[in-house]
C-alpha cells in the first residue's frame, strides 16, 4: 500500500522530527517529573514525605545559592539568611498573627534585608576574603540568635510557631504542606531560572568573567554583586520561612556550620556553572545520604572525602560530565523511534 | 569647547610618578596620538581617564562635565570607553554574546523584566546593533564562536566591537594592533579612520606601530616618565630632538609590544 519513498527526503522527514524532539524532550521530562511529583505524596510513606518537602526547601537553597555564585561571590552566609526568614517568620506570625500567605513572602523581604546590610561591607572584599568575612557576618548573626532571650529565645529559640493556614484551608498536615512546598519552589525556581538566563543573569556571569571589563563595558559591577547576593538573600528567606512552619520550631543550631557544609557539598558535587548542577548535586547526595543512614556518625568523613574526590577529580561537579553522555542519552530515544519506524514500514510493506 | 580636558592629572603608585600634572585637550572628532617609551603611563592615563583608577589628584572633563571620581560605569554611560592593552574578552561568551552584554548600558533591564521578558522586543532591537557592529568588525561570520577560541587578531577586534557596542563618543584605543598580523593592522587603521569619520566617534590613540600612528593622527602628545613631553603634528614630532631622545633611551620603538596591562 505504501509507496516507496525517496529515501532522501525520508532522511530529512526522520531529521525534523529528530530536532523536535530534541527541542520537546526536555519539556517531557520536565512535565513527567512534575506529574510524578504531584502523585508521590499519596504513594509514600510519611518519612519519605518529609524527606521530598524539605527536598523542595533545599531546592530552593541550592539555586539562590548557586545565583550568587555566578558574579564569583561565594558566600558562607547563605544558611544564616535563610535563619534571618525563618525568625522572621516566626515572629511575624506569632507576635503579629499575620497569614501564612503574607508571612512567607515577608520572610524573604527579611532576609533580603538582612543581606542588604551584609553586602555593603563585603563589597569591599572579593574571592577569599569575600568568603571569610561572610563567614564572620552570618556567625555574628547567629551569635545573636544564641545570646539574646528577646526576641530570638536564646539557645533553645522559637517554639510554638503557629501551624500554616491559607484562606482558612489548614496547610499544617503533612500532604498539603508538601504541594505548598512544592508550588513555592516550583514559583522561586522558575523565577531563579529567568533571572539565570536574562540580560541581567549574563551580567552577573560577565562580572566573574573579568570584572574590571565589565565595569568598564558598563556594567556596574558594585550595583550587580548587591543585587545577586539580595536575590539570593530573598529566596533563601522565602526557604527559611517554609522551614519554619514545617518544624514547628527553630532554633539556632538549624542554621549552623553543618547546614553550610551541607550547601557547599551539593553544589560541589552538582558543580555550579549550569542551572542544573546543584539541583543535580543536592539529588544525588540526598539519595546517597539517605541509603547510608545506618553510618550516620562517619557522615563527617563522608563530608570530607566527598569535598576531596569531587574538587580532585571531578572539579567541575557532576553537570561537567553532562555534554559527554547528553548526546547520548538524547539520541537514543530518538534513534529507537526511527528503529520502530523503519520496522514497522518493513512489516507493513511485506504485508 | 574640547570633548576631553584633563587638568593637573596625576596618578601616582607610592613614589611612582606615573602620570604626572598632565594637561591635555582632545577637540571632538579629532584622532590624538598618545605616543611615549614604555612606562611612560600610557595605560594608567587611560584608566585615569575611564575610571578605572582614581586620580592622585587633577580633574578630567569630558564634554564639559567633570568626570574624574566616578565609576567606569557611568563614565561609559557618559560615552567614554577605553579598550585594554591585555587582550579582554568574557571567554565563555561567544563573540555574539560579548558585544551583546556590552548593551548593557542601553538595556536598561529591570529585575521583573528580567523574570518577564518584557524587553524581548527591545533585544532583537539590540541584537541586529551588535551585529551592524560585527559586521562592521569584520567579524559576524564567526559571531556564534566562543570568544575564547578566536586567533589573537580576533580577539583584538571584538576588544574595538565591545567598546563600540556602548555607544561611545569618546573611544580610548590601548595598542588595538599590538600582535596584529600586517593585513590586519591595515584593516584595524581603515576602521579607526572610519570611527572618525563615518561614526563621528572621537578617538583617543595609544600605540606602538609608528606607522599606524602617523598615518592616523593629526596631533600627538607625547609622554615621557608621566609628563607631556611634547605635542604636536606627527612631522613636528618625528623631527623633535627630545622625542629621538626619550626613545633612544628605550628599545627600538618600531620594535615594541608591551604587554604590561
Ligand atoms: N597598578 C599599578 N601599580 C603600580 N605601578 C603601576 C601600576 N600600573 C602601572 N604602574 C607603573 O606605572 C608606570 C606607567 O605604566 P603604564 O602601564 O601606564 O605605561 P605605558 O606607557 O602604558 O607602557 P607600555 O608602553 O609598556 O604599555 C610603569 O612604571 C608601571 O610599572
Ligand atoms: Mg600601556
Amino acid at each position: 500500500m505504501s509507496a516507496p519513498s525517496d529515501p532522501r527526503t525520508m532522511g530529512t522527514v526522520v531529521d525534523s522530527r529528530r530536532e523536535r524532539l530534541r527541542r520537546l524532550g526536555p519539556w517531557l521530562v520536565l512535565g513527567l517529573t512534575l506529574a510524578v511529583l504531584c502523585v508521590l505524596p499519596f504513594e509514600m510513606r510519611p518519612y519519605h514525605r518529609e524527606m521530598t518537602m524539605v527536598f523542595f526547601i533545599n531546592l530552593i537553597m541550592v539555586t539562590s545559592y548557586r545565583l550568587i555564585t555566578t558574579t564569583g561571590d561565594w558566600s558562607f552566609a547563605h544558611i544564616v539568611l535563610m535563619g534571618a526568614g525563618a525568625y522572621g517568620a516566626a515572629l511575624i506570625a506569632k507576635h503579629a498573627g499575620l497569614p501564612f500567605g503574607v508571612v512567607v513572602p515577608m520572610a524573604g523581604i527579611v532576609a533580603a534585608l538582612v543581606g542588604a546590610a551584609f553586602i555593603v561591607p563585603l563589597l569591599r572584599t572579593a574571592g577569599f576574603g569575600f568568603f571569610i568575612a561572610s563567614f564572620a557576618f552570618g556567625e555574628l548573626v547567629r551569635l545573636i540568635w544564641v545570646k539574646v532571650q528577646f526576641p530570638f529565645g536564646g539557645a533553645r529559640g522559637i517554639i510554638n510557631i503557629p501551624s500554616p493556614e491559607i484562606l482558612g484551608l489548614k496547610l499544617g498536615s503533612s500532604i498539603p504542606y508538601y504541594f505548598t512546598c512544592f508550588i513555592v519552589a516550583l514559583i522561586s525556581l522558575t523565577i531563579l531560572y529567568r533571572i539565570d538566563k536574562s540580560r541581567m543573569g549574563n551580567a552577573w556571569k560577565a562580572i566573574h568573567g573579568d570584572e574590571m571589563l565589565a565595569e568598564c563595558v558598563g556594567i556596574n559591577v558594585a550595583h550587580h554583586r548587591s543585587f545577586a547576593f539580595i536575590t539570593g538573600a530573598f529566596f533563601a528567606g522565602i526557604a527559611g520561612g517554609l522551614l519554619a512552619f514545617h518544624m514547628g520550631a527553630i532554633d539556632p543550631r538549624n542554621f549552623d556550620l553543618t547546614q553550610m557544609v551541607y550547601l557547599i557539598i551539593w553544589v560541589v558535587v552538582g558543580g555550579a556553572v549550569t542551572f542544573w548542577g546543584p539541583i543535580i548535586g543536592l539529588i544525588v547526595v540526598t539519595i546517597a545520604f539517605e541509603w547510608t543512614r545506618p553510618l550516620l556518625e562517619w557522615r563527617p568523613l563522608m563530608f570530607g572525602a566527598i569535598l576531596i574526590l569531587f574538587l580532585i577529580f571531578l572539579p567541575g561537579g557532576l553537570e561537567s560530565l553532562l555534554p559527554k553522555i547528553g548526546p547520548t542519552l538524547c539520541r537514543s530515544p530518538v534513534e529507537q523511534l526511527a528503529r520502530v519506524r523503519r520496522w514497522l514500514t518493513t512489516f507493513v510493506a511485506r504485508t | 569647547m574640547a570633548l576631553l580636558e584633563t587638568k593637573g592629572l596625576s596618578k601616582h603608585f607610592g613614589g611612582l610618578k606615573a602620570v604626572s600634572d598632565l594637561d591635555l585637550s582632545v577637540e571632538e572628532g579629532e584622532i590624538r596620538g598618545i605616543i611615549g617609551p614604555n612606562g611612560a603611563g600610557k595605560t594608567t592615563l587611560f584608566n585615569v581617564i575611564s575610571g578605572t583608577y582614581k586620580p592622585t589628584s587633577g580633574e578630567v572633563f569630558l564634554n564639559g562635565e567633570r568626570i574624574s571620581g566616578l565609576r567606569p560605569s557611568r563614565i561609559a554611560a557618559k560615552g567614554g570607553v577605553r579598550t585594554f592593552q591585555r587582550t579582554a574578552l568574557f571567554k565563555d561568551f561567544t563573540v555574539l554574546q560579548n558585544v551583546s552584554i556590552a548593551r548593557h548600558l542601553l538595556a536598561n533591564e529591570s529585575l521583573l523584566g528580567a523574570v518577564f521578558g518584557t524587553a524581548r522586543r527591545m533585544e532583537k532591537a539590540h541584537e541586529a546593533r551588535a551585529l551592524e557592529i560585527l559586521e562592521f568588525i569584520g567579524l559576524a561570520d564567526i559571531k556564534n564562536e566562543l570568544s575564547h577560541n578566536l586567533p589573537h587578531g580576533h580577539q583584538r577586534a571584538l576588544g574595538v566591537a565591545m567598546a563600540l557596542a556602548t555607544e561611545p563618543r569618546l573611544l580610548m584605543l590601548d595598542e588595538p594592533v599590538a600582535g596584529m598580523n600586517p593585513q590586519e593592522t591595515a584593516r584595524m587603521t581603515e576602521l579607526i579612520r572610519k570611527l572618525r569619520d563615518e561614526w563621528k566617534i572621537t578617538i583617543l590613540l595609544v600605540e606602538h606601530d609608528m606607522r599606524t600612528v602617523m598615518g592616523l593622527c593629526e596631533y600627538i602628545t607625547v609622554l615621557n616618565f608621566g609628563h607631556k613631553l611634547t605635542e604636536g603634528a606627527p612631522k613636528e614630532i618625528v623631527s623633535n630632538q627630545e622625542v629621538i631622545e626619550a626613545y633612544l633611551g628605550s628599545d627600538n620603538i618600531l620594535e615594541d609590544d608591551g604587554f604590561a596591562s
